[in-house]
């Protein structure tokens, strides 16, 4: 299966990704390679075999007692952010 | 030389007194101000740290202290966060990052006295088999610097094939460990998934993404393994089993053969279409193990053949989710001038991640995506059932499986980098180990062309005590670990 520069445009709006004009062939030709090589997949039969999300069975999400185990690291984690106001996280503006 | 000691060798001149970790911390960052601009495998040096690390080693020691680790310099890969100093994770996107805390593997290590001379190159947020795909360009492989050391832990690989650590840690997804470790000679560990601590190490894919080590020899990836491995409650995938006293199940039994009971399997779809020249030494391998007492019966595993297109579903899948933190806001990259806030997460995201990269992430978001869902990801986690399952079977017969660790050895740079599913093929027989969250092995076996060659071993999980046993028995019978490329002795 091979996709469009369409398709293309559709997926990278979706995962947020500005692709420009020189990048756009390139993915539409392997993008659709890597599409023609995952559908060997359908090359098995599959039936009724659960799908395995995680490799060690029988492990779950462990739960821990409710109570605050962070401490307040606000101010080192923001030294790496691009602009911060006051504590806060500067975007530009969403609500007109 | 003190950089060709063993970790045994080097701890045992320090605890003497013979000499010092400052010392020894000097003559190893001599050696990246010497050699690493020819390979372009250590991205940052942490020159003054690594001083007062050692420093601070040689104190311990004085005061009565000892450790297999305390003072012994190693380089770390640039996926694990490291406070103070920055963790690029190969990208663009994190190229001003400062890591505000430790990873697990960084501060159990520090703990130990362990010194850190700086952070190893990789493919750009450990996506890549050939390490092209890295923002600080390429690593050479010290073995011939036209060809490429493998990937995404291109970096550790050639800074331990070169010595320019006692040894060095990586990643492993889909072969990051195994596959530069054959390709530039040195023995690679990847243990069970859940058996390292993922705290603080920057996500790919995470329910195949684990911690590793490239050593010497498998005598001293047992050395750093135990001190590295073991439960850790900040990482929900750590599990909860005990740490083996690893270089104890090292020494051979007390009488027979060293090898004597072990039954190997030779996994036949790996050998398919293998070149001959290749298959040739790993037969080589084989013969060694046998004459030290291993039995081999050829095992069959039908699935693996899908295990390529399993992996790159489930990998790009989890990597579209675990990459969307990366939105130009609270760190990294950002774009100049955005007109809105989609325009300042299409172009910080657009600019600040590389070509491969974004390759896998619309990969994953196309697999997750409305109508392919079933068809592709759920599909492929039937697949990865499959493909466990055979290991399941296989392992019920045998107590390892051995095959190639890589279809050729290192490949030209520049080759393959623009055809991603030729690069993706290189990790034939790496990704299913990582489907199945087996523990595996690289070790040297030979060269071909001087270029050198590794066959694998893999195990059922939790099994690294027997697959570093069966190495390092093969080690001691063998001195393929034991070359060093020219140039780099």
């Amino acid at each position: 299966m091979s996709l469009t520069r369409q398709d293309v445009e559709k997926i990278a709006h979706l995962a947020r990704l500005s692709i420009t004009e020189h990048e756009m062939p390139v993915y539409v030709t392997s993008l659709s390679s890597i599409v023609n090589l995952v559908d060997q997949l359908s090359s098995v039969e599959t039936g009724a075999v659960e799908p395995m999300a995680h490799p060690l069975d029988g492990q779950h999400q462990r739960l821990r007692p409710d109570v605050v185990s962070e401490a307040d690291h606000r101010e080192r984690y923001q030294t790496n952010a691009p602009i911060v106001q006051a504590g806060l996280y500067v975007v530009p503006r969403v609500i007109e | 030389m003190l950089h060709n000691l063993t970790l045994g060798e080097l701890a045992g001149q320090l605890s003497a007194g013979r000499i010092s970790s400052v010392e020894v911390t000097r003559h190893f960052l001599a050696r990246i101000e010497r050699l690493n601009p020819g390979l372009n495998a250590v991205i940052t040096v942490t020159a003054a740290a690594a001083l007062e690390s050692a420093a601070a080693a040689d104190r311990r020691r004085a005061a009565g202290e000892s450790g297999s680790l305390l003072g012994i310099p190693l380089i770390h890969k640039d996926i694990f966060c490291t406070e103070g100093v920055r963790t690029s994770c190969g990208s663009r996107m994190l190229d001003n990052f400062i890591a505000p805390y430790d990873a697990a593997v960084v501060e159990r290590l520090k703990a130990a006295g362990a010194v850190m001379l700086g952070k190893a190159n990789m493919d750009e947020f450990a996506m890549g088999s050939s390490n092209e795909t890295s923002f600080y360009g390429p690593v050479k492989n010290p073995w011939d610097p036209t060809k490429v050391p493998g990937g995404s832990s291109g970096g550790s690989a050639a800074a331990m094939a070169a010595s320019l650590a006692s040894f060095t840690t990586g990643t492993d997804t889909g072969g990051s460990i195994r596959q530069p470790a054959a390709l530039t000679g040195v023995t690679g560990l990847k243990p069970t998934y859940g058996r390292i601590s993922r705290y603080g190490m920057i996500a790919y894919a995470s329910s195949l993404d684990q911690a590793g080590i490239f050593a010497r020899s498998a005598a001293d990836a047992a050395v750093v393994l135990e001190l590295i491995a073991g439960f850790d409650a900040r990482d929900s995938t750590s599990v909860d089993v005990p740490v083996p006293d690893y270089a104890a199940l090292l020494a051979p039994p007390v009488a027979g053969l060293p090898l004597a009971g072990v039954k190997i399997g030779l996994l036949r779809e790996f050998f398919d279409g293998l070149e001959s020249r290749n298959a040739a030494l790993i037969e080589d391998a084989l013969r060694v193990f046998t004459s030290l007492g291993a039995s081999t019966v050829e095992v069959s595993m039908p699935h693996l053949p899908l295990s390529v297109p399993a992996y790159y579903v489930v990998a790009a899948a989890e990597a579209s989710s675990n990459l969307s933190r990366f939105d130009g806001v609270r760190f990294g990259y950002r774009c100049e001038q955005p007109k809105d806030l989609t325009d300042l997460y299409e172009r910080s995201r657009g600019e600040g991640f590389g070509t491969e990269v974004k390759r896998r992430i619309m990969t994953g978001t196309y697999v997750l995506s409305a109508g392919y869902f079933d068809a592709y990801y759920l599909k492929a986690q039937r697949v990865r059932r499959l493909i466990t399952d055979d290991f399941r079977a296989a392992f019920a017969e045998v107590d390892l499986v051995i095959g190639p660790t890589t279809p050729t050895p290192a490949f030209a740079l520049g080759g393959t980098v623009d055809d991603p599913v030729t690069m993706y093929l290189n990790d034939i027989y790496t990704v299913s180990a990582n489907l199945a969250g087996l523990p595996g092995m690289s070790l040297p076996c030979g060269f071909i062309d001087g270029l050198p060659v590794g066959v694998q071993l893999l195990g059922p999980h939790f099994s690294e005590g027997k697959l570093l046993a069966t190495a390092h028995r093969y080690q001691q019978a063998t001195d393929w670990h034991t070359h060093v490329p020219r140039g780099y002795e």
